[in-house]
């Protein structure tokens, strides 16, 4: 006994067979009451249907023109080719109802392409029959604009970023090398070349420019105009084709400088006192006064609107050694690193031992130093102040020096190293002296890094396989009571290799485990 | 023997006739090869009358009748009634009756023993059918569709439905009219069945697209191919010839 949804009693009902009507067959009722071959020899649902069709591929890019304008990028027998297909064939889906459709397979060099789709459609009196309904789509080989472009001039750039720094090293330059290398900024670069104190870039369309630009000027403080050159001009659809330069300059404050500050800014800022140490660069200076340990923080259009310049720079540091060290005050942080005010009696290193020059000078390291320990600062003894009103003081500490314990180690190797973009060099004028002082300069960076863990945050360092830690070296250091600051091993990154075969199977395999 | 016929180029033949075992009612067509047809087949047995119900042509579904008698609608008119009264044998009883559904072929399937209505009919008109048309009345449905008198065809030998019509319902109609059915199609694959057919106890009427399977499984099961009396082999053998296979 059955009981319906309302909980009746609906009696069984079994369905009889009836006669097809043309051919005899007993069957099961439908609407048309015919056999399903009879209905199928008579009636055609896909009469109507397109059954050949026309798509536009560009062989370069691989991909398929979707009028008027659309360029849709697909692999043969993909996903994507099949939608877009059916797009194309939008004209079925007005009369029947798309069931399932799959690729024929062709060759991929007959330019055809064959759709095998199920239809169903209602027959005469309301039976609904399915059919397979076979396409056959030619493709046409047409390259796409971008791609003639391309292939009519390869080297067309339509945007340039000229990236440039006022100063005589290339410190800042390095740093943005690694900085853009983690984070991809130059993917979209075209050329990248080197120039006179700076890189300029070369990108296919403005907006890639425009995004470099800003990712450049969220880490160092940047001031930037952009001009436009027509190249071509359609007068019938309005169509301006411009090469946009956008020239980008870069503070000329680098880490570790001594500034003397422009009265204006000084008070600006407070009465900061005109001599600062700049602490940090970022998309905003930060500015130290080693004698009060006040900070501030200038923004990118805070320092344009009254620019300055460095008095002294980490090129002209000094060596000095520390005789004695007496802390004034305890550590603070400040801006998110550590000082202590303290007076240090130091000697320069060129003087020790030759003559009693001795200059007691107040610092910001007092929790670093300790008597016997080396310090880079800039020397002022002989300095003659001029305009200003002020006591220059004999000599400005900046940081602690690890030069000697470093002359202790003897393998050059370090565990870790960078990558580089690779940019074309101006090899033609410059000669040997130009690379002497490259090289040295970025030496000096690497131990920069090596000393700076916050340096370290946005750059990506790689495992170096050729270092094989000394035995020697390692003796030295441990014996040392200062460690010489070294990059621990868990920051760095292992660097992918490609290599086929043994090498990835074993990964995989670990990875399995 | 089941002749294949068109009234003007339509297939619904049932709509335009309606045959009984006592007369043939005709509808008045603009040529005169319906008529012909049915006076071929039944001139000498039983009376064939050109007629019109209500000024419409539609005979065969606005009346119901048997050999007993003739159920018309009322909105029959005088005129008409009184002609179908003189042209009819007099022992069938022609009578208007008042009933809200006025297509009484649509309502009412009969022979001349049972009769299945439509279940909404009065039940005046019930008695009336009982005692003009001496049957006994069953109110059914037909595959879920109340208009039994469209949806069956059936005479005192053999009967034709739905063909959506289960077996259950199928043996339970049989039961009630006594008679074998069978549930088919004519007019190649229509299922309003006594608008595209129509049948007495010896020969039966079809629209002309009805196929040959349909019109095998009609003389099956109204028995149409038994054996006739040797007088009108000659005829038989006629319609053989006129009914194209």
């Amino acid at each position: 006994m059955e009981l319906g949804a309302s909980g009746m009693f609906v009696p069984v009902q079994t369905v009889g067979t009836v006669l097809c009507c043309i051919c005899g067959v007993a069957m099961a009722p439908n609407p048309a009451n015919m056999c399903v071959r009879c209905l199928r020899s008579r009636v055609d649902i896909t009469e109507g249907l397109p059954r050949h069709g026309a798509v536009v591929h560009c062989p370069e890019c691989r991909s398929y023109l979707h009028p008027p304008r659309t360029w849709i990028r697909a692999d043969l027998e993909s996903k994507e080719l099949l939608a877009f297909c059916l797009r194309r064939l939008k004209p079925l889906t007005r009369h029947v109802r798309l069931v399932h459709a799959e690729f024929v397979w062709t060759e991929p060099h007959s330019k055809r392409l064959r759709l095998k789709l199920r239809v169903q459609r209602e027959a005469l009196h309301g039976a609904i029959l399915e059919q397979s309904h076979l396409v056959e789509l030619t493709v046409h080989d047409q390259l796409c604009p971008a791609c003639s472009r391309a292939q009519a001039n390869p080297d067309q750039w339509s945007a340039a970023v000229q990236l440039r720094q006022h100063v005589s090293h290339r410190r800042t330059f390095f740093f943005l090398e690694q900085l853009i290398l983690r984070h991809g900024a130059a993917a979209r670069a075209l050329r990248i070349s080197e120039a006179d104190r700076g890189l300029d870039f070369f990108f296919g369309s403005r907006s890639h420019a425009v995004k470099f630009v800003e990712f450049i000027s969220g880490v160092v403080p940047v001031r930037s105009r952009s001009d436009k050159q027509l190249v071509s001009h359609d007068p019938k659809s309005n169509i301006y084709n411009y090469k946009h330069t956008f020239s980008v300059e870069i503070c000329p404050i680098c880490r570790e400088d001594l500034i003397c500050l422009p009265p204006k800014v000084a008070q600006a800022l407070g009465n900061l006192g005109p001599l600062v140490i700049c602490t940090k660069i970022s998309n905003s200076v930060a500015l130290l006064d080693p004698f009060t340990l006040r900070s501030a923080f200038l923004d990118a259009s805070q320092y344009w609107r009254a620019p300055f310049k460095a008095l002294l720079s980490s090129r002209q540091l000094v060596e000095y050694i520390v005789l004695d060290i007496e802390v004034e005050s305890s550590e603070v942080t400040v801006g998110g690193s550590r000082y202590s005010l303290a007076y240090a009696q130091v000697a320069r290193l060129s003087d020790f031992g030759k003559n009693d020059n001795i200059f007691t000078v107040r610092t910001h390291l007092g929790h670093l130093l300790n008597p016997g320990d080396y310090a880079l600062g800039y020397d002022l003894y002989g300095a003659n102040s001029g305009d200003l009103e002020i006591d220059l003081p004999d000599a400005v500490l900046i940081k602690k020096s690890y030069e000697e314990k470093r002359r202790n180690r003897s393998g050059k190797a370090r565990p870790w190293k960078l990558k580089s973009l690779n940019m074309d060099v101006d090899n033609t004028s410059k000669g040997r002296a130009d690379e002497e002082k490259r090289n040295t300069e970025y030496e000096e960076f690497l131990r920069d890094l090596e000393e700076n863990p916050e340096l370290r945050f946005n750059i990506s360092l790689y495992r170096n396989k050729d270092y094989q830690p000394s035995e020697t070296s390692e003796m030295a250091s441990t014996a040392g009571g200062d460690d010489v600051p070294s990059v621990p091993l868990d920051e760095l990154l292992a660097d992918l290799e490609l290599s086929d075969g043994e090498e990835e199977n074993d990964d995989a395999g670990s990875m399995m485990e | 023997m089941a002749t294949r016929i068109q009234f003007e180029n339509s297939c619904e033949v049932g709509v335009f006739s309606k045959l009984t075992n006592a007369y043939c009612l005709v509808a008045i067509g603009g040529s005169e090869n319906f008529y012909s047809a049915f006076e071929a087949e039944l001139a000498d047995v039983i009376p064939v009358v050109k007629t019109s119900i209500a000024g419409t042509r539609i005979i065969g579904r606005l009346c119901a009748g048997n050999k007993n008698g003739l159920l018309l609608p009322h909105t029959t008119t005088d005129q008409e009634l009184q002609h179908l009264r003189n042209s009819l044998p007099d022992q069938v009883v022609v009578q208007r009756i008042e009933e809200r559904l006025s297509a009484l072929g649509n309502c009412i399937a009969c022979n001349d023993h049972v009769a299945l209505t439509h279940p909404d009919l009065d039940r005046e008109t019930e008695e009336l059918i009982a005692d003009v048309l001496g049957v006994e009345v069953f109110r059914q449905t037909i595959a879920g569709n109340i208009l039994v008198g469209s949806y069956c065809a059936f005479s005192n030998r053999g009967g034709l439905v739905h063909p959506h019509t289960s077996i259950e319902d199928l043996d339970e109609l049989s039961t009630l009219l006594q008679v074998p059915l069978v549930a088919g199609t004519v007019n190649r694959g229509s299922e309003v069945i006594a608008a595209g057919m129509t049948v007495n106890d010896w020969t039966a009427f079809c629209g002309s697209d009805t196929t040959a399977t349909e019109l095998s499984v009609v003389e099956s099961v109204f028995k149409l191919r038994e054996a006739q009396p040797s007088s009108i082999v000659d005829e038989m053998r006629k319609s053989l010839i006129d009914s194209y296979v």
